[in-house]
């Protein structure tokens, strides 16, 4: 069992923040990895970011969006109680280096919990860095102190106005563009939020990386089932990404995979919650 | 067939009259309905009467057609005396892993092909392959282990990277010399493709955790969720971690693609990734479990081969309507054993052999609905003497599916290698180890089946982690 020795809940409880200890796996974690894990017997393989990685304390920290049954499943695991499985690290960390100019870090949602630790690592690695984070509204903004800490610049936009620009980020990313030269962005996110700003970035030309979330069952390469085409070539997701060139990513594509068990997730979740109620 | 007396009883001449003793199966109409076994197993009579079929050669064919040369003449004639105790550990002696040979080996063209008893026109040969799976069934029902006294221990330790067939006799073999042996598995089970690829219908999987239970008893440690190149790398397992030796038998799970248009639609997978959801994530039971499969009411499965068989045959039970196996070649090239066609159509699979998949055609929202396949005539032979199919003009075919399965082999999967210093690969990404041993170009590193041989087969696979665990030894020896 992999022990939870912390867990917090944000934007009223939509979204868990849970400490696993997992020295092995913290050992080795880098920004951009993930890993899969699993709540007991019965459940199936979910993929993670690892938000915050403790080499001292031997854990790792999960942050996630309670969208379905596993998540849920996921929430309800107390402290003291843990995971069956955890397995990592995953995926090929990103490629970290000091940049010739400056790097916008733009995401939203529960993503900032994948963007935190790349920003972070950009920062250290000496770079001027600008972030724009975005969510609903003011209470679906998380990790704002972790995220300000780390970002030369930093701008808030929520799409109802409850907190920093009203509107979306990609309108700010616009405003910086004209005023700087940017060496790279990095846009994690929803699909069609990594999708408009991959479309933006191409037209000024600046290379920008996003992170693919394509359902995964092994993580290591073995089933294809994490497959998405990146200039007209097919790529595993969990060992030749998460991260790609987002100005070569089929989004579309990316977006209809990703709907491939909608009814099937639909019918477990309600389930699961007929059982709780 | 009956006789008045006991089996072993009978002169030479009344056992030659012996027919061939059927292997009882479930009717194909129930079966279609479930994940239980296929094959019933004998009963002892059966068992003996079968088992007295044998000859007993002098110098035995079948012997040298098994690639781990179990004495098999030996190992039925205690059948027939009802010693199955001596029988168990003759075939013990060569192979680790009997209930899964039994049940998964290409016996008719390994053993059986060569057997002198099938050598008469219209006589079946031995059926080794299941009275090897009799005797273990036998033992695993009496708890029976293969467990023999172990010697003190030697202070050795070797990391075995892997818990599929390869893997696992080299664990049994080395710890039964003495050495502490960890296995490190990436997935959260052990057990390899006999975990997740071979399906519940023909290889329960009680049988494989049997095996890997005898094999703690041995004091062998299962290490779960470790991916060797992630989690802890190899350098790091010989440096850091102290062991002495590594095998790595990591198997050959990269999925080939066909790389026609319309392979990402919603619908079409890996036989990879259907059977590991069926079988390792036991997706049938959804939503009593999490993970969820498409059932899929209309499937094509590309390929001929065994997976394909275990594709088609899971989509049955899985309740499709109809099952389509599309293979670009004919029924005769099929590399799948014929036992498994013979399964399959029993349970309703339609074949369509000389059809090439050339596209799969989606609806507006990404969902697969058919596959266009190009219609193929046999040409001239290759290099090898197999004729290749090749296009009929511009033939179609159209086959309606909701649900595809490409099945078209696999590759070694790069992960491990890939950050491995030292490790040579050949050209098409195995592993270079040596035929003998299965020493690689890495100090103190050996491995064994599919990733070094390509996909191969669980016998070839376990004789290749024997070899390894003898060389292991040697080698630990002169340290
Ligand atoms: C590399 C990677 C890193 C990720 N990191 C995070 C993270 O840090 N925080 C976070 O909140 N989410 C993350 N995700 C997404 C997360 O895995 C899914 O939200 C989760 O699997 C949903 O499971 P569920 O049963 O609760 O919901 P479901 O009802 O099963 O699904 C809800 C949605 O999640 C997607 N999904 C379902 N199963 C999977 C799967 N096995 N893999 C990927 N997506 C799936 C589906 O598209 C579906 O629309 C990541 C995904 C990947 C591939
Ligand atoms: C569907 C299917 C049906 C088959 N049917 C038959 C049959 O009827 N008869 C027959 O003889 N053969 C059959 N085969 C082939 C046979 O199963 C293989 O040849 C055999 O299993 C190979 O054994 P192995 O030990 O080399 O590897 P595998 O059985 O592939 O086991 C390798 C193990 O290593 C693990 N692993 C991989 N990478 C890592 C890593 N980096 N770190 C840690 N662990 C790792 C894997 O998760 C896996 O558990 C079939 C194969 C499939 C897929
Ligand atoms: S291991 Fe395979 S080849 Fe050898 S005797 Fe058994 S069934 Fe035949
Ligand atoms: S070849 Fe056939 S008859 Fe001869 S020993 Fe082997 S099984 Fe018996
Ligand atoms: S998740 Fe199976 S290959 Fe990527």
């Amino acid at each position: 069992m992999y022990e939870v020795v912390a867990r917090e809940e944000m934007a009223d409880g939509e979204i868990v923040s849970n400490e696993i200890l997992a020295p092995q796996i913290a050992k080795k974690a880098k920004p951009g990895q993930f890993v899969i894990m699993i709540a007991n017997e019965r459940g199936e393989r979910v993929p993670l970011t690892m938000a915050k990685v403790d080499k001292e304390k031997g854990t790792i920290t999960v942050i996630y969006m309670v969208v379905g049954k596993s998540t849920r499943l996921f929430s309800s695991i107390k402290v003291g109680e843990g995971f069956r499985d955890v397995v990592g690290p995953l995926g090929s960390p990103t490629h970290i280096e000091k940049k010739d100019g400056t790097v916008i870090c733009i995401g939203g949602g529960t993503a900032l919990a994948v963007l935190h630790p790349i920003t972070k690592a950009y920062f250290e690695a000496g770079n001027r860095v600008i972030t724009i984070v975005g969510a609903r509204t003011a209470k679906h903004l998380i990790l704002e102190d972790e995220m300000r800490a780390v970002s030369t610049e930093f701008h808030i936009c929520t799409d109802d106005g409850s907190k920093g620009y009203h509107g979306f980020g990609t309108d700010v990313m616009e405003q910086v563009i004209a005023k700087e030269k940017i060496a790279e962005v990095v846009a994690i996110g929803p699909v069609p939020m990594m999708k408009y700003t991959s479309s933006l970035t191409k037209k000024h030309g600046i290379p920008t990386v996003v992170s693919l979330n394509p359902i995964m069952i092994d993580g290591t390469g073995m089933c294809g089932g994490c497959r998405v085409t990146i200039d007209g070539k097919t790529k595993f997701a969990c060992v030749d990404g998460p991260e790609f060139d987002g100005h070569q990513v089929d989004f579309d594509g990316l977006i209809r995979r990703l709907q491939a068990y909608n009814l099937e997730e639909r019918c477990s979740d309600n389930e699961y919650c007929k059982l709780n109620d | 067939m009956e006789f008045e007396k006991e089996v072993k009883y009978l002169t030479k001449k009344e056992r030659r009259k012996i027919p061939l003793q059927h292997m009882p199966e479930m009717a194909p109409e129930i079966r279609k309905d479930c994940f239980d076994e296929v094959t019933l197993g004998y009963s002892l009579h059966e068992a003996q009467m079968e088992a007295a079929r044998c000859i007993q050669c002098k110098d035995p064919a079948c012997v040298a057609g098994c690639p781990v040369g179990i004495n098999i003449p030996k190992f039925l004639e205690e059948i027939v005396e009802g010693d199955l105790d001596s029988s168990i550990d003759t075939v013990w002696d060569k192979t680790a892993l009997p209930a899964v040979c039994g049940r998964v080996c290409p016996q008719e063209i390994q053993c059986e092909i060569v057997c002198v008893v099938g050598k008469k026109k219209g006589v079946e040969p031995v059926a080794i392959g299941n009275l090897e799976m009799f005797i273990a069934d036998w033992a695993r029902a009496s708890g029976i282990k293969n467990n023999p006294a172990i010697p003190p221990s030697t202070g050795k330790k070797i990391a075995v990277v892997g818990s599929g067939p390869a893997g696992i006799t080299v664990a049994g073999d080395l710890a039964k010399k003495g050495h502490k042996v960890t296995i490190y598995e990436a997935l959260h089970r052990a057990g390899g493709v006999l975990l997740y690829g071979i399906p519940e219908f023909r290889l329960a999987k009680d049988i494989v955790d049997y095996e890997l239970d005898a094999l703690r008893d041995l004091g062998v440690e299962i290490k779960c969720n470790q991916v060797i190149g992630r989690t802890i790398d190899i350098d790091e397992l010989l440096e850091e971690y102290g062991y002495d030796a590594v095998f790595v038998g990591v198997g050959a799970g990269l999925p080939n693609f066909l790389n026609i248009p319309g392979e990402d639609l919603n619908g079409v997978f890996s036989a990879n990734e259907y059977l590991t959801r069926a079988n390792l994530m036991k997706a049938f039971d959804f939503p009593n479990v999490d993970t969820p499969i498409i059932a899929g009411r209309k499937v094509a499965i590309l390929g001929a081969g065994n997976v394909a068989m275990d594709a088609a045959r899971t989509a049955v039970r899985l309740g499709a309507k109809s099952v389509n196996i599309v293979y670009r070649r004919t029924r005769a090239q099929s590399p799948s054993r014929h036992i498994e066609i013979h399964h399959a159509e029993e349970e309703g699979v339609n074949f369509h052999f000389l059809r090439s998949p050339i596209e799969f055609i989606g609806d507006a929202s990404g969902r697969l609905v058919g596959v266009s396949c190009q219609v193929m005539e046999l040409g001239e032979p290759d290099e090898g003497g197999r004729q290749r199919p090749i296009p009929v003009g511009d033939e179609h075919q159209y086959i309606d599916c909701d649900l595809a399965i490409i099945a078209i082999g696999t590759s070694a999967n790069p992960l491990l290698t890939n950050v491995t210093e030292g490790l040579e690969l050949n050209r098409w990404g195995n592993i270079q180890a040596d035929p003998k041993t299965g020493k690689t170009t890495k100090d103190k590193v050996w491995a064994g089946g599919d990733i070094t041989l390509g996909q191969a087969t669980v016998i070839l696979a376990m004789g290749m982690g024997r070899d390894a665990a003898t060389s292991i030894d040697e080698y630990l020896k002169t340290k």
